[in-house]
C-alpha cells in the first residue's frame, strides 16, 4: 500500500541572485546603511527579473550587526524597492547563516505550496555599526524620559557619570568566551595541524578564481554595481603565496600562530538577494531555473564547554544531510565551502577525512572521505570577496547556483557555512 | 539641461531685444506626447502636376482626424484656419516647368503655416525617372526642400519622402512621423520609402505593443531615452550596457519596468550571451538598438592604437557581431525584426579629432544599406539614425562658447534634444515602418555641418 501520510514536496528553484560588490570595512560603503545596502540589492534583482511592482509571496533577509531602529529591515527595504509594497517580508539572523538559513525558509515554503516567489537576503556593515550607551547610562536616560518634574529630571541627570559616556562597540567575539572568532579558530587550526602554507594557498586560489570568474564576465548577472563600486575591493586580482607569506599572523599565539589577515577575511560591508521560486512562477515569466533547492540541514556544537570548535558546527549537518539524501560526500560537482578563515575550509575537510573523528564524534563507521580540491569554491569564496556575515548565504546560493546550471543539468553542488554561536548551515543545490 | 538662450528668446523682453539686434530666435519645438493629435490644426495638400498620392493622403490625415483643407490659391484666398502642415503631392513632375506648379501652392500656403508647422513634400526617386527633364525636375526637389526648411521659423520643419511607384503602401508611417511631433529635430531631410508587406493597423498610442526591444547603452544620456520612449510605446526593453554601469542601467530599466542585462558588448562570446538570455528569457527579439557607442578624442597624428581599436570595437565591430550573430541564430530575430543603429553627424560630416569615431559612423551607414536587402527579405529592416548636437551630459561638459556655438549652428537654432533621437529610432521601430529600410535619417535640425 502506498504511504500517503507524507506527499511528496516540490522543489524550489533557485532562479537567480543579486548582490552588492563587498567593500572593506569603511571603504566605498562607509556612509552607506543596511537599509541603504539591502534596498538597493533588491532593486537590482527587480531590474534583473523585471519584477517591478510584483507581488512576491515574502522577502526574508537579516543583519548581524543591526541598529535598533532597523526592527523591521527587510519589511522597510521592500518598502523603498520597486517591488510591490504588498510583499510582506520578515527579518531572520543566524550569524554567518543568516543568508543561507533565509533561503531555507523561502525555498520551505515554496515546496510546501505556501507561497509561489520569494526573495532570501542578508546584509551587513561593520562601517555604520551601531553604538549603544551601558546599562548604567541606559537606565538614567529611561528614567529621565519617565521623570514627570523639573527635580525628577535634575535628580535622574545628576546620577550620570563620565564613566557611563563611554559607549559600547559591537566587537567580533563570542559572548560566552570573549574571544575573536579568529582566536577560536586558531585553536581549531593549531588542533587540526592547519599549517601555515596551506592556508596561504587556499587564500591565494580564492582571489585567483573571483579575479578569473570577474574577467570573463561571470559575475555580470550576479552583482549590480554600488556607490561607484563595480567589484569586490577586497579582492587582489595579483595575491601571491610570497605577498602571503609576508604577513604576520593576527590570530593565535607563539610559534603556532598561523592566521594572518591575509588568510582570514576582513570586516566587510555588502548585501546580497537570491530570487527563489516554484519551476510554473518561473515559467510563466520566462524566467530560469538555474537549480533546485534540494535539503539543507543546521547543526549547533557546544564550543563552551563540550570541547568542540567554534565553526565546527557544519561538520556536524553534513552527515546527517548527506544520509537523509542518500548520497556520499563525493557525489557532488562542485563545493562551496564558505571561507571565513582558510583554516576553518582546512579544518572542516581535515574533520571529514579523519576516521576517529567520524567515529568518535559524527558516528559513522567510516570516514566521510574527501573533497576533489579542483570543484572547490571554483569562482572564488569570502577570502577574495570578503564576508559581509549575513549577506555571504546569498551570494554562495546564486553563485553555486550559476555555476550548476553553467555546467548543465543533473549536476549536484553543496553548501557549507559557519556561523557564530557554534553553528552551522549545510545544503545542497542541484541543476 | 534647459536651453537658457531659448527660454530667454521666448520671453517678452527677450524677444524684443532678439528681433531688433536680429538674433537666433529657437522656438520651443513640438514634441510627441502620448494622446496627441497628429497635428495641432489642419493640414492642406496640393500636387504639382498629376499627382497620384493626393488620395490617399487625405483619407489618411481624415482617418487621424486632421481637417484637409483646399489648396491655398496663389492669391491668398483660403478657407479658414492657418494650417499646421504644408504637403506636397510632387509625383506628377515631368519637367522643371511644372515646378511653377509646385511653387505657386507652396509659396502662400507655407505663409500661413502656423509656428511648429510641418512641409512635406511627396516625390518620385529622381533615379528613376524616364528622362534628364524629369530626373532635373525631381531633383530640384531636393534644393527646394531644403531651402525652405532654412526658411522656415518658429519651430517648423520641411522634408521630402521619395515614393517609388508601388511603394505607396508603405506611406502612412513616415508622413505620420514627419508631421507629428516625434519628428520635432528632423528637419532638411530626404528619405525614401520601398514597397513591404506591413501588418494591419497597429494601436497608435502603443505602437511597440508586445514586442521585445533590445537597447545598448540604455544606462544614461541617449540611450535611456531610447529606453524611456521604446517602454512608453509599448515595447517591453531589455536594458543593455557594462556592467560597470549597472547601478545606472537598473536604474533605468525600473523607471520603465523593462529589464537589465549587464553585458560588454565588444566581449567575444557578447553575440552568444545577448542571444542565449533573449531565447532563454522571451523566445526572440522584435527590435534591436545598436546605441552605445564611446569617444576616444585625438588628432589622427596623435592617436594611439589603443583609442583607434576601442572606439571601434564599441561603435561599428559589435554592431556588426551582434547583428550577423541575430541573423544566424535560428528563431531568434523574429519576422518583421527591426535594427536601428545609432551613427552620427560626425560620420556624415567628419570631425577634428575624432578619425576614428566618424570612421565607426559612416562605418555604420554602410553597413546599414549594405544589410537592408538581406533583411528586406525576411520581412525585416535595418536603418541608421545619425544625431547631430543633442544636448546630453556629454554636452553640457563643453566649454560654454563652443557649446552654444554648436547648438545653433542649425535650422532650429537650437540643440536636439535625447528624446528627439529617440522618437525616431521608436518610429523606425514600428512594425508600419516596413517600408523603410537601409536608410540614415538625420536628427540634426538640418545642421551645417556635412548637410
Amino acid at each position: 500500500m502506498a504511504d500517503t501520510s507524507k506527499p511528496a514536496t516540490r522543489k524550489a528553484a533557485i532562479v537567480g541572485g543579486n548582490r552588492i560588490p563587498f567593500a572593506r570595512s569603511n571603504t566605498a560603503y562607509a556612509q552607506a546603511s543596511n537599509q541603504d545596502m539591502l534596498t538597493a540589492t533588491l532593486d537590482g534583482l527587480v531590474a534583473r527579473f523585471g519584477l517591478q511592482g510584483a507581488q512576491l509571496g515574502e522577502v526574508v533577509a537579516g543583519a548581524v550587526l543591526k541598529h535598533s531602529r532597523d526592527f523591521n529591515l527587510t519589511r522597510e527595504s521592500v518598502l523603498g524597492s520597486r517591488l510591490s509594497a504588498t510583499t510582506p517580508a520578515y527579518d531572520v539572523q543566524q550569524a554567518c547563516g543568516t543568508g543561507l538559513e533565509a533561503a531555507i525558509l523561502v525555498a520551505n515554503k515554496i515546496a510546501l505550496e505556501q507561497i509561489e516567489s520569494g526573495i532570501a537576503g542578508g546584509v551587513d556593515t561593520t562601517s555604520d555599526a551601531p553604538l549603544a550607551v551601558g546599562d548604567d547610562l541606559r537606565r538614567v536616560l529611561i528614567s529621565l524620559s519617565n521623570a514627570k518634574t523639573l527635580q525628577d529630571r535634575l535628580k535622574a541627570v545628576a546620577k550620570i557619570r563620565p564613566g557611563q559616556l563611554v559607549p559600547e562597540i559591537p566587537r567580533n567575539a563570542e559572548p560566552r568566551t570573549g574571544l575573536a572568532m579568529g582566536d577560536h579558530a586558531a585553536i581549531t587550526a593549531e588542533e587540526w595541524e592547519i599549517g601555515r602554507e596551506e592556508q596561504d594557498e587556499l587564500a591565494v586560489r580564492s582571489h585567483q578564481n573571483m579575479a578569473a570568474a570577474y574577467e570573463r564576465g561571470y559575475f555580470d548577472d550576479l552583482v549590480t554595481p554600488f556607490l561607484g563600486l563595480a567589484r569586490d575591493n577586497n579582492l587582489r586580482p595579483d595575491s601571491s603565496l610570497e605577498k602571503l607569506a609576508k604577513l604576520k599572523p593576527v590570530f593565535g599565539t607563539g610559534e603556532g600562530a598561523t592566521m594572518t589577515a591575509g588568510n582570514s577575511t576582513p570586516l566587510t560591508d555588502g548585501a546580497s538577494a537570491v530570487l527563489l521560486a516554484s519551476d510554473e512562477w518561473a515559467a510563466e515569466r520566462g524566467l530560469p531555473v538555474l537549480a533546485h533547492l534540494v535539503d539543507a540541514q543546521t547543526a549547533a556544537v557546544d564550543y563552551v564547554h563540550g570541547g568542540e570548535g567554534l565553526l565546527m558546527a557544519p561538520v556536524y549537518a553534513m552527515p546527517v544531510m548527506l544520509a537523509r539524501n542518500g548520497l556520499s560526500l563525493q557525489d557532488f560537482d562542485f563545493y562551496e565551502i564558505h571561507e571565513a578563515f582558510a583554516s576553518t575550509v582546512l579544518a572542516t575537510m581535515k574533520a571529514w577525512e579523519d576516521a576517529a573523528f567520524c567515529k568518535d564524534k559524527l558516528g559513522l563507521d567510516a570516514p566521510l572521505g574527501s573533497i576533489d580540491r579542483s570543484k572547490l569554491n571554483v569562482h572564488g569564496s569570502s577570502l577574495a570577496a570578503g564576508h559581509p556575515f549575513a549577506a555571504t548565504g546569498g551570494r554562495i546560493v546564486a553563485q553555486l547556483a550559476k555555476t550548476l546550471h553553467e555546467a548543465g543539468p543533473g549536476k549536484r553542488g553543496l553548501i557549507s557555512i559557519c556561523a557564530a554561536g557554534g553553528q552551522g548551515v549545510v545544503a545542497i543545490l542541484e541543476s | 539641461m534647459s536651453d537658457w538662450y531659448r527660454d530667454f528668446a521666448n520671453s517678452g523682453f527677450g524677444t524684443t531685444i532678439t528681433k531688433q539686434l536680429g538674433l537666433p530666435r529657437p522656438a520651443v519645438l513640438r514634441r510627441y506626447e502620448p494622446g496627441q493629435p497628429l497635428l495641432p490644426g489642419p493640414a492642406v495638400i496640393g500636387s504639382a502636376g498629376e499627382g497620384r498620392l493626393r488620395k490617399a493622403l487625405t483619407e489618411l490625415l481624415q482617418a487621424e482626424g486632421v481637417h484637409v483643407q483646399s489648396p491655398v490659391t496663389a492669391d491668398g484666398a483660403t478657407d479658414g484656419e492657418k494650417p499646421a502642415a504644408v504637403i506636397l503631392d510632387a509625383t506628377g513632375l515631368r519637367t522643371p516647368a511644372d515646378l511653377a506648379s509646385a511653387h505657386d501652392f507652396l509659396a502662400p500656403a507655407i505663409k500661413r503655416l502656423r509656428a511648429t508647422g510641418r512641409v512635406l513634400i511627396l516625390a518620385d526617386p529622381p533615379s528613376q525617372a524616364d528622362s534628364p527633364a524629369q530626373a532635373a525636375a525631381r531633383q530640384a526637389l531636393d534644393g527646394l526642400v531644403r531651402s525652405v526648411a532654412k526658411e522656415l521659423r518658429a519651430g517648423s520643419t520641411a522634408n521630402l519622402i521619395h515614393v517609388p511607384e508601388g511603394a505607396e503602401g508603405s506611406l502612412a508611417s513616415p508622413v505620420r512621423f514627419f508631421l507629428s511631433g516625434r519628428s520635432a529635430y528632423v528637419d532638411g531631410q530626404v528619405m525614401s520609402v520601398t514597397a513591404a508587406e506591413l501588418p494591419a493597423e497597429e494601436d497608435a498610442d502603443k505602437p511597440l505593443a508586445g514586442k521585445v526591444a533590445v537597447v545598448t547603452g540604455a544606462a544614461r544620456g541617449i540611450g535611456a531615452a531610447i529606453a524611456t520612449v521604446m517602454a512608453r510605446d509599448g515595447a517591453h526593453v531589455v536594458a543593455v550596457d557594462i556592467p560597470a554601469a549597472g547601478d545606472k542601467l537598473a536604474e533605468v530599466a525600473n523607471e520603465i519596468g523593462g529589464t537589465a542585462l549587464q553585458l560588454d558588448i565588444t566581449a567575444e562570446d557578447a553575440p552568444q550571451r545577448l542571444i542565449e538570455h533573449l531565447r532563454e528569457r522571451h523566445g526572440g527579439v522584435d527590435v534591436v538598438v545598436h546605441n552605445a557607442g564611446i569617444t576616444r578624442d585625438k588628432l589622427l597624428v596623435n592617436m594611439d592604437a589603443a583609442r583607434w581599436n576601442s572606439v571601434m570595437a564599441v561603435n561599428l565591430q559589435a554592431q556588426l557581431d551582434i547583428t550577423q550573430a541575430l541573423l544566424d541564430a535560428d528563431g531568434v530575430l523574429r519576422p518583421g525584426a527591426r535594427v536601428v543603429c545609432v551613427s552620427s553627424q560626425s560620420g556624415i560630416a567628419g570631425n577634428r579629432g575624432q578619425t576614428n569615431y566618424a570612421a565607426s559612423k559612416a562605418g555604420v551607414i554602410g553597413m546599414v544599406r549594405a544589410w537592408a536587402p538581406q533583411f528586406a527579405e525576411r520581412g525585416a529592416t535595418i536603418n541608421a539614425v545619425a544625431p547631430g548636437f543633442i544636448v546630453t551630459d556629454m554636452t553640457a561638459k563643453m566649454p560654454f562658447g563652443t557649446r552654444e556655438v554648436g547648438s545653433r549652428l542649425n535650422s532650429l537654432q537650437q540643440g536636439g534634444l535625447p528624446v528627439d533621437v529617440a522618437e525616431t529610432i521608436a518610429w523606425l521601430s514600428q512594425p508600419g515602418s516596413g517600408g523603410v529600410n537601409g536608410q540614415t535619417v538625420r536628427v540634426c535640425g538640418q545642421s551645417l555641418l556635412g548637410a
